[in-house]
C-alpha cells in the first residue's frame, strides 16, 4: 500500500552478477553461425540430466513482431525505434519469461540476448552507450557463448542449409547497401562480426570457433556449462516424476 | 538559437540537430488538465499571426499507435515495456514528425512531452535516471509549459468532463479497489513528480485553476518573446548552417 515514490530502484542490474537462484545461459553470433543448433543441443543434455530448462528467443513476442512488420511494410522504421522496438520485445520477455523461472532455480536458455542489440544498433548508427543504458535493467548472464564464424561460412551455411534465404532485416535490406540481398547481406554481417569483436572483450564472453565440428562444439560448450552448474542446486517441482508414476500403473505410454 | 538546439543525452547519433530553426514548444500536465484545449486555441492564434504548426501528441504515431491499445488492454504489465513503448511512440513522431517540422521552420506545439514519461516510470519505479538515459535522443525544448493544478480540483474537473478511466487512476499501481482513491493517490504523485521537474528542468509554471481565457493569455504571454526574438534574428543573421562535427558514421535507413 506504501506509495512507490523514489523507493529503491530494483535491486538487479547489468553491471553485476545476479543473485538469483536459476541460471541464464546466452548464445550469440550471426545468423549462420550456427549458435541455435548448439543451443538446441545443450538444451536436450541439459533435460536427459533431468534439469527444468526454459527457452527464450529474441524478437519473438507478437505484439512487437506485429510492428516490426508494419514498419517494415511502410519503411519507416529508423534506427532508434528498431532499437527501442526489440528492447520493447526484451523488456516483456524479461519479465514474463526470464525472470520468473530464475527466482524459481531453473535453467534459462537464450538464443540472443542485450549483446545482439550491443552489435546491431551500433552497426545501424545508433549510439552505443545509449543503448547499453536502455538496457540496463536486463539481468547479466551467468554465461554466454558467442560463437564466431567467417562470413562465408554463414553465407555458404544459410544458401546451403535449412532454410535457404536471406532475412530482411539480417541481411541489413533497411539500410540501402546494395540492391542484392546476398551482398547487403555480407557487408552488414561483417560490420556486426566487427562489433561482435568489441564486445566479446568488453564483456568476456567465451568465443567458439564455429568452424569446428557441430559434436566438437557441443562438447566443449558441455564442459563449460558443466563447470559453470558445479555450485547450482537443481529444484524440481516434483510434477514430472509424479505424472510418470501416475502413467505407470496403467501401462500407459508417458504423454511426452 | 537555433544552434544551441541540442539533446537531452546521448542523442541521434546519426542527426545532427543544429541546423533546426524552427521552435519546439512542449505543454505539459497531468491528464484532463486542460493541455489538449490550450494548444487547439495557440495553434489558431499562431496561425493567424502568419506561423507555420505542427502539433503532436502522445502515443500519436503511426507506428506505435496500435501497439499501445493492445497494451493498454492488458497484454503487457511490466513497467520497462510500458516505458519503452511509450519511448517508441516517441522516437517515431520525433523523427518523421518534429524533426523535419523543425527544420522546415515550422513551430511545433507539443501536447506532453518527455517529462510525462519521466513523470509516469519514476512514480513507478523510484528510479528517475534509467527512462532519463532512454529518451536521451530526446531534443531539448525551447519552452516548456506546465499546466499545474491540484489534485482536489483535478478530480472535481476531470468527473465533470469525461469521467475518471482506469488508467489515469493508476489502478495498475495496486493502490487499492477505490477508483477514486486510486486517481487521486496517483495523480498526486505525479503532480508532485512534475513539481520536481519544473525546478529541475524550468518549466514555465501557469496555474491551471484560473479561467480558461486567463490561462491562455499567460500562455501565450510566454509564448510571445519566443517568436519575436526569432524572427529579428531571422532577419539579421542568415547564418550558414553550421554542420562542422558529424558525431559518427552516419548510416541512416531510406525514409
Amino acid at each position: 500500500m506504501t506509495p512507490p515514490t523514489h523507493s529503491a530502484p530494483s535491486t538487479f542490474t547489468f553491471d553485476q552478477p545476479h543473485q538469483f537462484p536459476g541460471k541464464l545461459i546466452v548464445v550469440e553470433g550471426i545468423d549462420g553461425s550456427g549458435k541455435s543448433t548448439q543451443l538446441l543441443l545443450l538444451k536436450k543434455w541439459l533435460e536427459s540430466q533431468g534439469h527444468n530448462v526454459i527457452f527464450t528467443e529474441w524478437n519473438s513476442s507478437e505484439l512487437v513482431k506485429e510492428t516490426t512488420r508494419k514498419g517494415k511494410k511502410s519503411k519507416s522504421l529508423t534506427p532508434t525505434t528498431f532499437s527501442l522496438l526489440h528492447a520493447t520485445d526484451f523488456a516483456s520477455r524479461l519479465y514474463h519469461d526470464i525472470l520468473p523461472p530464475l527466482k524459481a532455480g531453473m535453467i534459462v536458455l537464450a538464443d540472443r540476448y542485450t549483446y545482439t542489440a550491443f552489435a546491431r544498433d551500433a552497426v545501424r548508427g545508433v549510439s552505443r552507450s545509449w543503448v547499453r543504458k536502455v538496457y540496463s535493467f536486463a539481468i547479466r548472464p551467468d554465461l554466454v557463448f558467442y560463437f564466431k564464424v567467417p562470413i562465408e561460412v554463414a553465407i555458404d551455411r544459410l544458401l546451403g542449409g535449412t532454410r535457404g534465404q536471406f532475412k530482411y532485416y539480417e541481411a541489413g535490406m533497411d539500410m540501402g547497401l546494395s540492391q542484392d540481398v546476398k551482398e547487403s547481406f555480407r557487408i552488414f554481417q561483417s560490420r556486426i562480426l566487427a562489433e561482435y569483436d568489441k564486445i566479446v572483450e568488453e564483456y568476456g564472453l567465451t568465443v567458439m570457433d564455429a568452424t569446428q565440428e557441430i559434436e566438437e562444439q557441443q562438447d566443449h560448450m558441455r564442459e563449460v556449462v558443466t563447470k559453470a552448474l558445479e555450485q547450482y542446486k537443481p529444484k524440481r517441482g516434483g510434477y514430472g516424476k509424479r505424472a510418470a508414476i501416475f502413467w505407470r500403473r496403467f501401462g500407459v505410454p508417458q504423454p511426452k | 538559437m537555433a544552434k544551441g538546439r541540442r539533446y537531452f543525452g546521448d542523442g541521434l547519433a546519426y542527426l545532427n540537430p543544429s541546423d533546426l530553426k524552427g521552435r519546439l514548444i512542449a505543454i505539459e500536465g497531468t491528464d484532463g488538465v486542460g493541455r489538449s484545449t490550450h494548444i487547439e486555441l495557440l495553434q489558431e492564434w499562431l496561425e493567424v499571426q502568419g506561423y507555420g504548426v505542427i502539433t503532436t501528441g502522445w502515443t500519436r504515431s503511426n507506428l506505435m499507435s496500435k501497439a499501445i491499445e493492445m497494451a493498454k488492454q492488458g497484454n503487457i504489465l511490466d513497467r520497462w515495456s510500458f516505458s519503452l513503448l511509450y519511448a517508441t511512440d516517441f522516437a517515431d513522431r520525433l523523427e518523421h514528425q518534429i524533426i523535419p517540422a523543425l527544420r522546415s521552420g515550422f513551430i511545433v506545439l507539443a501536447d506532453r512531452y518527455v517529462y510525462t514519461a519521466f513523470a509516469r516510470d519514476t512514480v513507478r519505479s523510484g528510479d528517475p535516471a534509467w527512462i532519463r538515459n532512454v529518451l536521451g535522443f530526446a531534443l531539448v525544448p525551447d519552452l516548456v509549459c506546465y499546466l499545474r493544478i491540484d489534485v482536489d480540483t483535478l478530480a472535481l474537473r476531470v468527473l465533470e468532463s469525461k469521467g475518471i478511466n482506469f488508467w489515469e487512476s493508476g489502478m495498475d499501481m495496486k493502490f487499492g479497489t477505490d477508483l477514486y482513491e486510486s486517481f487521486k493517490k496517483y495523480q498526486g504523485l505525479l503532480i508532485e513528480e512534475f513539481d520536481r521537474m519544473a525546478e529541475e528542468f524550468h518549466f514555465e509554471v501557469v496555474d491551471a485553476r484560473k479561467p480558461l481565457e486567463e490561462i491562455q493569455d499567460a500562455l501565450r504571454a510566454r509564448i510571445q518573446p519566443l517568436l519575436r526574438n526569432e524572427r529579428r534574428l531571422a532577419s539579421k543573421q542568415s547564418s550558414p548552417s553550421g554542420t562542422e562535427s558529424e558525431q559518427a558514421p552516419s548510416v541512416t535507413p531510406a525514409p
